[in-house]
């Protein structure tokens, strides 16, 4: 390993609203940022390259594979993890309706399954449920079948399309 | 005191409603707590050297470089090890002749799979104790090594552990009747040979260990992503020396499990050793390529099956070959023999035929350790059997249904044992058949897919019958000299505010255990389910049980729960009786008050009670029992198991030109007996299926003939995603076991038992125009263009 790779770099950014700074190691990885160093442990770790979406988080409005960025990229980005979007109430409905429907079991997925499904309800409209299903065919699970996570994700856009035209 | 299930209108009717999982909504707020999320003072972490050969001595090891890297504590070997932490042997007294060689917590001498730990690196940070185990030289000796199943006790194969003898880990034949006269005189004998392929749990959490050893208190901690806390409370206690009241087994959120995370891995095992050498801390979290090399895998067998057949479609006679190949070690301490074992328990299941012989081969190779994965055995033997009674059926001409029809145990036949000697209480595979052909119109659907064939589309309908072993007793392990507790228990305490709180020995990896014994809790004492408040997985606090294994969760926790909480209920009614000078049998406990039971008059709220046992004890007359704390134990006796039944069907769509399979839907009608939540278990169903499903379309670990495993990450190993998978109906039939109040049986191993040979037996009912024919599972394009003849290389 290279010293210049050994090197940190200053990160000023906004988790959840709140301001951050942080001086990283130009390696670390920011699923790892956000778990190690700011103790936000909602995300989890999967796969570490990107196939499994258990680290999906939004950055700067977008669903990002935590494990695929790396901590000092998000210098000045706007970062939202599952405990942020929980306290803000956006994706409140989503989440009752992953408890009713029971579109979790083990729960390791959900954080990512949620901030994928989120960014596919924020696109408005009733998505059919293949459309659904290749939404989240980044994320795994192994706990449901994915049927019931359909069922919650299909119900809240139409709760949410209904609401609109109401 | 019994629970009138058959009125839906009883009072505090919660078993057998829809209720929501007090877990769930902490889970979809980032407040899980898995293993990696804690984080202790001092605490370190472990990384592992790990064999990048399948065989090979191990020379020196030379760490200087590695304890060089700023942030390395302690670099460990296996000798190091082996000084504090003795080794294991993986055998049952019951598998009669089953061996494996002693097992060390890192390899000492020879590694002996792709992935076996060699070297340990414990450092400060997880980092730095990976840049430092990169750095840890090994002097390996290359040997020759086994991978090929077929030929592994061939007298040039080499013997993969000389003290053994030879390569064959276990062997089972079992024979039932005359089955070469059976075979002689059969209308039509049918035969094939069939594959399933070597799987792994892919746990989305991986296997993960923290240890902490407090030599002040001599007491060991471990937070363990684990199915069985007292069993690893055992273990752990047993190969470090340490009395097992010293070590306690905490298991919080686990991310998955599957079966995955009911084993010894020797990498977990060298954790809670270093953390005792180290007195502080360790943290091991594998990554997702040691979950490839070390996590169990399973599944591996190839199997060669006949059937006999009458004129008239009875089955006259089976015969089945099965063979599989274990890896190096049995993995400890329930073996890596369930597996072929249960493929001879479970061929044929559905079946009243007489004649009958299995044999299962069991050989160690130069491979990941084998063990036990969800729905053990039964994907394999519900293929192989499923498999041939669609190809004897459709060498009579006749219907798959109708041949199912005319074999399937008649619904008043129970209780009966079978050819392979396993007894059941009491099956419904013709109500079931009866209700899944009505779920999926089977006479519509067949009418579909011939007016579909005249215009070139290829459907197939797969239908698969199927028993399910649950609820084990002591006959699955105990009996054999494990110390795996068949048994469980639950306390159940009512405190001052009239709140409950149960303890149970199973345990939650998702599925809802918790939920369930809140129901159940809450119906036996007669309160919401809101005020019962389950505490699982802490070896510490809860009651010595098995834990999550074998879908016993339900069927025998669940009845734990139910005891204790009836006998909590007595004892509360005990003092109420006398502060309110009534007969005990004139009260009851409804939604949390006592009331009178004839009318429902609110008599007192459970909080006024609390208040005066726990603070103003001095009111009740002396010698009153008021103990407010009741513990019940249950295990099974009649049966060594619960058998449950059911039927799937897979529907789907071939595509000849490219070899692809379209999953269309599928439907599933099982009967684990009193089902507590419907929706938990219709979820346990369609989980499971889509588990089968990988295992029919996608799943398989490659390895090349020198032991390189060669698709260790989840871009190469495919697992099924949401885009791939199909919409599931699920129906039950109810047949309660008598063994228990409750009357439950297991559900969570169904779908994946049944789901492979669903679609195996749709693909070939898709290609049988064609006079194509796939038995190797995963059905991969490839595969079905060779069977279509479309290529030929």
């Amino acid at each position: 390993m290279t010293e210049a790779f050994r090197d940190r770099i200053d990160i000023a950014l906004t988790v959840n609203g709140e301001a951050v700074e942080a001086r990283v190691p130009a390696s670390r990885h920011m699923i790892d940022f956000l778990r190690l160093d700011l103790g936000l442990t909602g995300a989890h770790s999967g796969c570490e390259h990107g196939v499994c979406g258990a680290c999906t988080i939004h950055v700067d409005g977008q669903a990002v594979r935590g494990c695929l960025m790396l901590a000092a990229q998000a210098d000045g980005a706007e970062v939202w993890t599952l405990e942020g979007l929980t306290e803000s109430g956006v994706i409140r409905d989503l989440q009752d309706a992953f408890v009713a429907r029971n579109a979790l079991q083990c729960g390791y997925c959900t954080p990512g399954m949620l901030a994928s499904a989120m960014d596919l309800l924020e696109q408005g409209g009733i998505p059919d449920r293949a459309t659904i299903r290749e939404h989240l065919s980044g994320n795994y699970c192994r706990c449901t079948g994915y049927e019931a996570i359909i069922d919650a994700v299909e119900g809240v856009a139409k709760a949410r399309a209904g609401k609109e035209t109401a | 005191m019994t629970i009138s299930f058959g009125n839906p209108d009883r009072p505090n009717s919660y078993i057998g409603k829809t209720v929501p999982r007090p877990n769930a909504p902490r889970l979809v707020q980032g407040r899980g707590k898995y293993v990696d999320d804690i984080v202790l003072p001092r605490m370190a972490h472990v990384v592992f050297v790990r064999s990048p050969y399948a065989h090979a001595g191990i020379g020196s090891i030379n760490t200087v470089e590695a304890m060089a890297v700023k942030g390395v504590l302690r670099v460990f070997t296996g000798a190091d090890l082996a000084k504090v932490c003795t080794p294991w042997v993986a055998v049952l007294a019951h598998l009669k002749g089953l061996k494996s060689p002693p097992q060390h917590a890192l390899a000492v001498d020879r590694a002996c799979w792709v992935g076996d730990p060699v070297v340990a690196v414990v450092a400060n940070t997880r980092a730095a104790a990976e840049e430092a185990a990169a750095l840890v030289e090994v002097d390996y000796t290359p040997l020759p090594a086994v991978t090929d199943m077929m030929s592994a006790l061939d007298t040039d194969t080499p013997v993969l552990h000389p003290d053994m003898g030879d390569n064959l880990a276990f062997r089972r034949l079992h024979e039932e009747g005359d089955v070469d006269a059976a075979f002689a005189k059969a209308h039509k004998v049918v035969e094939a040979r069939f594959k399933t392929a070597r799987h792994t749990g892919v746990t989305l959490e991986p296997r993960s260990i923290l240890v902490d050893w407090n030599p002040a208190e001599a007491q060991m901690t471990a937070w363990h992503a684990t199915q069985a806390p007292h069993m690893m409370q055992t273990v752990l206690a047993k190969h470090l020396d340490l009395p097992e009241g010293r070590v306690r087994v905490i298991c919080d959120d686990v991310g998955g499990s599957y079966g995955i995370k009911v084993h010894v891995y020797p990498d977990e095992v060298a954790t809670a050793a270093i953390a005792k050498i180290m007195a502080r801390p360790i943290k091991f979290v594998a990554d997702r390529l040691e979950s490839f090399t070390t996590d169990i895998h399973a599944r591996d067998h190839e199997i060669g099956g006949r059937i006999a057949v009458d004129k008239d479609g009875k089955i006259l006679a089976m015969d089945i070959d099965d063979w599989t190949a274990i890896g190096a070690y049995s993995v400890y301490p329930r073996t890596s023999a369930i597996e072929g074992n249960q493929v001879v328990n479970l061929c044929g299941g559905p079946y009243d035929f007489a004649h009958y012989r299995a044999q299962t081969s069991v050989v160690f190779q130069n491979k990941t350790p084998t063990c036990q994965y969800r729905a053990v055995g039964h994907p394999i033997a519900v293929a192989v059997t499923e498999g041939l009674v669609d190809m004897a059926a459709a060498a009579l001409d006749m219907d798959p249904v109708e041949i199912r029809r005319r074999n399937m145990y008649a619904d008043d036949a129970y209780p009966v044992t079978s050819p392979a000697k396993m007894r059941f209480e009491g099956l419904s595979h013709h109500a079931s058949m009866t209700k899944l052909l009505e779920l999926m119109d089977y006479d519509g659907l067949r009418a579909e897919q011939a007016e579909l064939r005249k215009k070139g589309i290829h459907r197939g309908i797969g239908i698969a019958s199927f028993i399910e072993l649950t609820n084990p007793s002591p006959f699955m392990y105990g009996i054999g000299g494990a110390r795996i507790s068949a048994q469980d228990g639950c306390t159940v305490r009512m405190d001052p505010d009239g709140s409950i709180v149960a303890l149970s020995g199973v345990t939650e990896q998702g599925q809802g255990t918790e939920a369930m014994l809140s129901q159940i809790v809450a119906e036996g004492v007669g309160v919401s389910p809101a005020k019962v408040r389950v505490i699982t997985g802490d070896t510490q606090v809860t009651p010595y049980g098995g834990g999550t294994w074998a879908s016993r969760g339900a069927g025998i926790g669940g009845e734990a729960a139910l005891q204790s909480a009836m006998a909590l209920k007595a004892s509360i009614l005990e003092v109420a009786g006398s502060m309110l000078q009534s007969p005990v049998e004139a009260l009851d406990i409804r939604d949390g008050q006592v009331v009178d039971s004839a009318t429902g008059e609110a008599r007192m709220p459970l909080e006024e009670l609390g208040r005066i046992v726990y603070f103003r004890g001095d009111t009740l007359p002396k010698g009153l029992p008021r103990e407010l704390v009741q513990t019940r134990h249950f295990i099974t006796s009649d049966y060594p198991f619960a058998f449950t039944n059911g039927v799937q069907a897979s529907y789907l769509e071939v595509d000849i030109g490219t070899g692809e399979v379209k999953l269309l839907k599928h439907w599933c009608v099982e009967d684990c007996g009193r089902i507590i939540n419907p929706q938990l278990v219709d979820e346990q169903i369609r989980g499971g299926i889509v588990q089968g499903l990988g295992g029919a379309l996608f799943e398989e670990i490659h390895y090349d003939e020198d032991g390189q495993l060669l698709n260790g990450s989840m871009a190469d190993y495919l697992v099924p995603m949401a885009a791939e998978m199909p919409d599931m109906v699920v129906g039950h039939v109810e047949t309660p076991t008598m063994e228990s109040a409750l009357g439950a049986k297991g559900a969570g191993e169904a779908g994946t038992a049944g789901a492979p040979a669903a679609v195996m037996n749709a693909i070939n009912d898709a290609l049988r125009p064609i006079g194509a024919q796939v038995t190797a599972m995963p059905f991969t394009p490839e595969r079905i263009l060779r069977a279509m003849g479309q290529i030929e290389d």
